[in-house]
């Protein structure tokens, strides 16, 4: 058995390409093959980031070295607190995405069209497993672009020919990030000779004050903030979640910015180290305000949207600046706040959007105004929008409180005053985004004729929007659980490697 | 000062080519309406990166570096950058091909392939 543990870290990555394989070569002889094993790979790896979390919390960082050659020569893995926390979100998010994929990916995927979005959909997720455990810089790159790639191709698989102008603009910007993460590699290559992440840790303190690592810092720094949308750089983001398919937007909004935001923060405080950012090159501050106007911007523009879908998606900009935040905080109680809301939004922006699917699933309509009385048609599902929207505003005691009361704890320990502010301002203007949805869902006339007859959403998209809504609400109250995991994971991120 | 300046051109020529191409190529990107010059210029923006990092590889007089009987020494020049490009030119191609599968289908919808006529196309009801 613990020979088989042993080679989980690698297999999480084997298997998920074999399973891509499969699908498509099952997917030949018939299509109904291929969700299934989809289905089954994705499970597969959930577990096994199970046990590995577990391994991980008793037995500390596993190292697992490919081929068996050591890092100076070979490339390795690496699970610690922090990274197996954040493979176990995505990957739950992942299979809830793929059950709720069941009946919601017909809603744009045109039936001969099933096997090869369910290869690339199980392409991204390997992408996502390598990004998240890998331990050597140019290693991470590769898998930022299977991610990309993958991603780019189902954006642009949606039935409307908009999404594949969305697609190409997502391609376009996200190739440029990729063109500069890729030139940051190369400088920290030059400046200490390696790749491995644990090794430039240790390697480049010396050189700290050298241009060469300045410049890669700013070229990863600018490649990543447009991988996850970071706020002036995110001019791609809202086309993109809200004309790709329905089950597209969950798989991205909840998996890919989570695992790109973790990238950067891996990069910053495992590669670079906080002594970096807050004495060598002071960018928190810059960080902290470019943070606050992404918070307060993305929710404004969350305000003016009509559209549901295109709402959510500003309102993902807001959040991302949310995780920002802690980054510019940089203290242990911020970080903590930071990483327990990479979880929070990943859960309730998940439920959010899986909603936003459902109702067009079940009436066709996508305009927000058009939502009235809808509650009476649908009740669990605008109870779960309305339970994992309060999570969004920040109404205890959901998770979506817990994280953002950790980073006001954080900023006022900081002496940040203002910044805590910005929190607040940021979640009021999350109380009238959200509410109006609500107001209008609950409070709105019912127009019996305009919506179509029907009952609930089917049971395989309810299901996972369910244990979603219970989870904003039940790791709100519960709270230690993830804490327990997160406490040693910053410290870990903040005392270096 | 200029002396100076002078020299770091002269020696260090190879990377201001790289500068030199990548700017070329973030210029197509942006400025080019034709969707396929666009991704000309993506390939160009790329194509510097990789002769950045095979130039930095490089070392003078260095050979091949293939493994030598025992005894036999030789100087190598690193092979790792030449291997890490051998991956982004996958990644390269790859991205190309999933552009371009995607200019033919917005052509297919709309019959353009223009920036600004595209968006005129879309704003039609």
């Amino acid at each position: 058995m613990n020979a088989v543990i042993a080679q989980l870290p690698v297999l999480l990555i084997v298997v998920s390409i074999v399973g891509a394989l499969l699908i498509l070569l099952a997917g030949k002889v018939n299509r109904n093959f291929s969700y299934p094993i989809t289905l089954a790979t994705i499970s597969f790896q959930f577990a096994a980031s199970l046990i590995l979390l577990s391994a991980v919390m008793t037995g500390g960082t596993i190292h697992y070295y490919l081929g068996g050659w050591p890092p100076p020569m070979g490339i390795e893995l690496v699970l610690d607190a922090f990274n197996s926390f954040v493979l176990v979100v995505i990957l739950a998010m992942a299979l809830l995405t793929a059950v709720w994929a069941r009946e919601g990916a017909a809603l744009d995927i045109p039936p001969e069209k099933t096997v090869p979005f369910f290869v690339v959909f199980q392409l991204l997720v390997t992408g996502l497993c390598g990004m998240t455990i890998t331990g050597d810089i140019f290693n991470l790159y590769v898998f930022v672009e299977i991610t990309s790639i993958a991603a780019y191709v189902l954006v642009a698989s949606g039935r409307g020919a908009r999404s594949l102008i969305a697609g190409f603009n997502y391609l376009v910007l996200g190739s440029i990030a990729a063109g500069f993460i890729v030139l940051g590699i190369g400088y920290l290559y030059v400046a200490t000779g390696t790749l491995n992440m644990g090794e430039l840790a240790a390697m480049l303190p010396a050189s700290y004050g050298l241009a060469t690592v300045h410049a890669a810092f700013l070229f990863l720094m600018i490649g990543f903030s447009i991988k996850v949308a970071f706020f002036p750089l995110h001019l791609w983001l809202p086309d993109a979640y809200t004309e790709s398919p329905s089950v597209v937007t969950i798989l991205i909004a909840t998996t890919t910015s989570k695992v790109t935001a973790y990238a950067m923060i891996r990069v910053i405080f495992s590669v670079f180290t906080p002594q970096y950012i807050t004495e060598s090159f002071p960018v928190t501050e810059v960080i902290l305000i470019i943070a606050a106007i992404a918070i307060i911007a993305g929710a404004v523009l969350a305000i003016a949207q009509d559209n549901l879908k295109r709402m959510l998606a500003y309102s993902s900009i807001s959040q991302m600046g949310y995780i920002m935040f802690a980054i510019g905080i940089a203290n242990q109680i911020a970080l903590e706040g930071g990483l327990l809301h990479i979880m929070a939004h990943a859960v309730m922006k998940g439920c959010l959007f899986m909603v936003a699917g459902m109702i067009i699933y079940r009436t066709g309509i996508s305009g927000i105004h058009q939502m009235s009385g809808l509650s009476r048609k649908m009740p669990l599902t605008c109870a779960a929008f309305a339970l994992a929207g309060a999570s969004m505003i920040g109404i205890p005691p959901t998770i979506g409180f817990m994280s953002k009361y950790y980073l006001v704890l954080g900023a006022v320990e900081a002496g940040q005053y203002l910044a805590a502010a910005v929190l607040l301002i940021g979640s009021l203007l999350a109380a009238v985004y959200i509410w109006r949805v609500i107001e209008i869902m609950y409070f709105g006339d019912h127009h019996e004729g305009g919506l179509h007859s029907g009952p609930e959403a089917p049971l395989s998209m309810l299901v996972p929007v369910l244990i979603l809504a219970a989870s904003c609400l039940l790791l709100g109250l519960f709270v230690d659980i993830p804490l327990e995991i997160i406490g040693p994971a910053v410290t870990l991120l903040l005392g270096g490697s | 000062m200029t002396e100076e300046l002078f020299a770091l051109l002269l020696t260090r020529y190879n990377y201001w080519m790289a500068i030199i191409l990548m700017l070329i190529g973030l210029y197509a990107l942006i400025a080019k309406q034709n969707l396929i010059k666009k991704i000309i210029g993506l390939n160009i923006f790329q194509t510097a990166i990789f002769l950045f990092y095979i130039s930095f590889a490089d070392v003078a007089g260095g050979t091949a570096p293939i493994y030598l009987p025992e005894g036999t020494g030789a100087l190598y020049v690193n092979p790792v950058p030449h291997v890490l490009m051998l991956t982004a030119i996958v990644v390269g191609v790859s991205t190309t091909a999933v552009a371009l599968s995607l200019i033919a289908r917005i052509y297919q919808e709309y019959q353009v392939m223009d920036e600004d006529e595209l968006l005129e196309v879309m704003r039609r009801p």
